[in-house]
């Protein structure tokens, strides 16, 4: 395990990256921090908390329209987001990023805007078993609503997608595939270039929840030819309350608003309103500027340490935390793909996984214990719900060890 | 460190719950859901006249919420209806508020720690507001949320 330490060590200065984190500082009930809930919400670095800071000290003024000096700064330091956004999903134009309140809030526009006026009764919806509620309860609805049938692709027992399986479901009436890039709940990076690729042969559209993929990996929307593709800013280093839906500009054009109000308007009379273009059609109402522009701050930062950098130091920690758990008894892995993202879920048998996170918590180790809004997940698994230990790249190799040593502690306790 | 949340007594009745099992002729049932954890509980009760004679659970959840059922079918045992629903408030308070300790709760003070963990309130109480729909005879299922 010690080469492990040091080849994990030796690519990555995590010890300095972790100094751009202040809430990392810190201790919980006298021990130092273990943060191990990055997929719950990531830390924030200091350049990001000094970006809002400095929007709410000297730039702050509502945005568009203005022509007073602090509304173009702050509408410049917005729409650069934007700008930002489009480079690191690698769109093809700017005008496709829709700034959103997060990612359960794009896939919500795109069920409801594009949705209600595409889908038909007897059309189909392809989702997967692994979802996060907020990428099945929109197409629910939607189905519920015009009289469509959501169908699901089913997992083997790693928690890998059966695309055999999601072939046998594609069919001239799918309408829609909408599938995670990767698992919140069982770390499974799934073969989306593939999965859109079919989607597409079968006349479908695809819309990816990259949540759990934007912190993780790099992403490029026009080579994974997705139609739709939609991030939270919490879960990469930015503010809660913002994300990105990136859209092809065709399908964006062709669709309704998703909100009526002020900024998404042309001309506005009491017979008649017409609509803005885009992006600004999708984006009614004062937006979230501090956390836009919070974004823009986290979309630098992360560049700046390289997501190929991010991703391989991650992987590395993601080895060393799978092989550190697998040596304690009685513990199981929940989720085991091939292709894996740094989330280690898990149950012990016999022990709760709550009263697990609270003995961790008690050392200072910070865990998510529950369904990680996946109940269909769990049900797959059989499991009422797990302990998952989510990471990101200011974890360390020695938190790993804290966390095999506080689930020991668990297992003195409950055994 | 976590002591004063798993006290010994805590950790028996996890470990080995009294009472676990359901009850044929029971005259009173009720299921309890806590959606946060997953936790499900089914209450027996058996009332005669106004007296609860026996009562007993099944079901899975955590270490809190398993001790509490078992403490809990440990303590209604000859109590009133309204002795029982009065002992329900009593420990409600114990866990949510900072007044003193009721003499009536006897063993079940060993759950005054759990007014230090907000987030295992609801663990400790799904069987005492099953109760509460068992009691009053309604038939949902009833969650915490």
């Amino acid at each position: 395990m010690s080469t492990v330490r040091n080849e994990i060590a030796a690519g990555f200065d995590v010890q300095k990256v972790r100094e751009d984190f202040p809430v990392l500082k810190q201790t919980i009930h006298g021990m130092p921090l273990v943060y191990l809930d990055s997929a719950a919400t990531a830390q924030k670095p200091f350049a990001v908390i000094d970006a809002i800071r400095k929007f709410h000290e000297v730039d702050c003024a509502n945005i568009h329209r203005g022509v007073h000096e602090l509304s173009q700064r702050s509408t410049a330091a917005y729409e650069e987001t934007r700008s930002k956004a489009r480079r690191f999903l690698n769109a093809r134009y700017k005008n496709e990023l829709i700034f959103v309140r997060g990612t359960t809030e794009g896939i919500n526009l795109v069920a409801s805007s594009w949705g209600r006026h595409n889908v038909k009764a007897g059309d189909e919806i392809v989702i997967s078993a692994m979802e996060h509620h907020s990428n099945i309860v929109p197409w629910q609805m939607l189905c519920e609503e015009q009289g469509a049938k959501l169908r699901v692709i089913p997992m083997n027992g790693r928690g890998e997608l059966i695309l055999e399986e999601y072939e046998k479901l594609l069919n001239p009436r799918t309408r829609m595939v909408a599938v995670a890039h990767v698992s919140n709940a069982l770390g499974t990076i799934n073969p989306v270039r593939q999965i859109i690729e079919m989607a597409h042969q079968a006349g479908a559209l695809a819309l990816i929840d990259g949540a759990q993929a934007a912190p993780h990996m790099k992403v490029d929307v026009q080579a994974l030819d997705a139609d739709f593709y939609a991030v939270s800013g919490h879960k990469i280093m930015g503010p809660t309350g913002i994300g990105i839906l990136y859209g092809k500009t065709a399908l964006l054009n062709a669709m309704p608003p998703y909100q009526g109000g002020g900024d998404m308007i042309k001309t506005v009379t009491f017979e008649k309103t017409t609509y803005a273009d885009l992006p600004y059609k999708f984006e009614a109402g004062t937006p979230n500027i501090a956390g836009g522009i919070g974004l823009g701050a986290a979309f630098d930062y992360l560049n700046h340490l390289g997501l190929d950098q991010i991703a391989a130091y991650e992987h590395e920690l993601l080895l060393y935390g799978t092989e550190a758990l697998l040596q304690i008894p009685g513990l199981r892995l929940i989720g085991t793909a091939r292709e894996k993202a740094a989330v280690l879920s898990f149950v012990i048998e016999g022990i709760h996984p709550h009263d697990i996170g609270t003995v961790l918590d008690r050392q200072g180790i910070a865990v998510r214990t529950g369904h990680h809004c996946a109940q269909p997940v769990m049900d797959w698994f059989h499991v009422p719900a797990t302990t998952r230990a989510s990471l990101a790249f200011y974890n360390t190799a020695a938190e790993i060890d804290a966390l095999a040593a506080g689930l020991k502690k668990v297992k003195e306790i409950f055994s | 460190m976590v002591d004063d949340l798993y006290q010994e007594i805590i950790l028996d009745h996890t470990k080995h719950p009294r009472n676990c099992h359901a009850m044929a002729d029971a005259t009173r049932s009720a299921e309890g859901y806590n959606p946060l954890c997953g936790d499900k509980l089914k209450l027996f009760i058996k009332i005669e006249g106004d007296v609860v004679k026996d009562a007993s659970f099944v079901g899975s959840g955590c270490a809190i919420s398993t001790a509490s059922a078992s403490l809990m079918t440990e303590s209604l045992k000859g109590k009133t209806r309204e002795e029982a629903l009065k002992l329900l408030d009593k420990f409600h308070d114990l866990l949510t508020t900072d007044t003193p300790v009721s003499k009536d709760l006897g063993k079940l003070v060993v759950f005054c720690g759990v007014r230090d963990y907000p987030a295992r309130v609801k663990c400790a109480t799904l069987a005492w507001h099953t109760l509460k729909t068992a009691l009053n005879g309604t038939a949902e299922t009833v969650t915490t949320e």
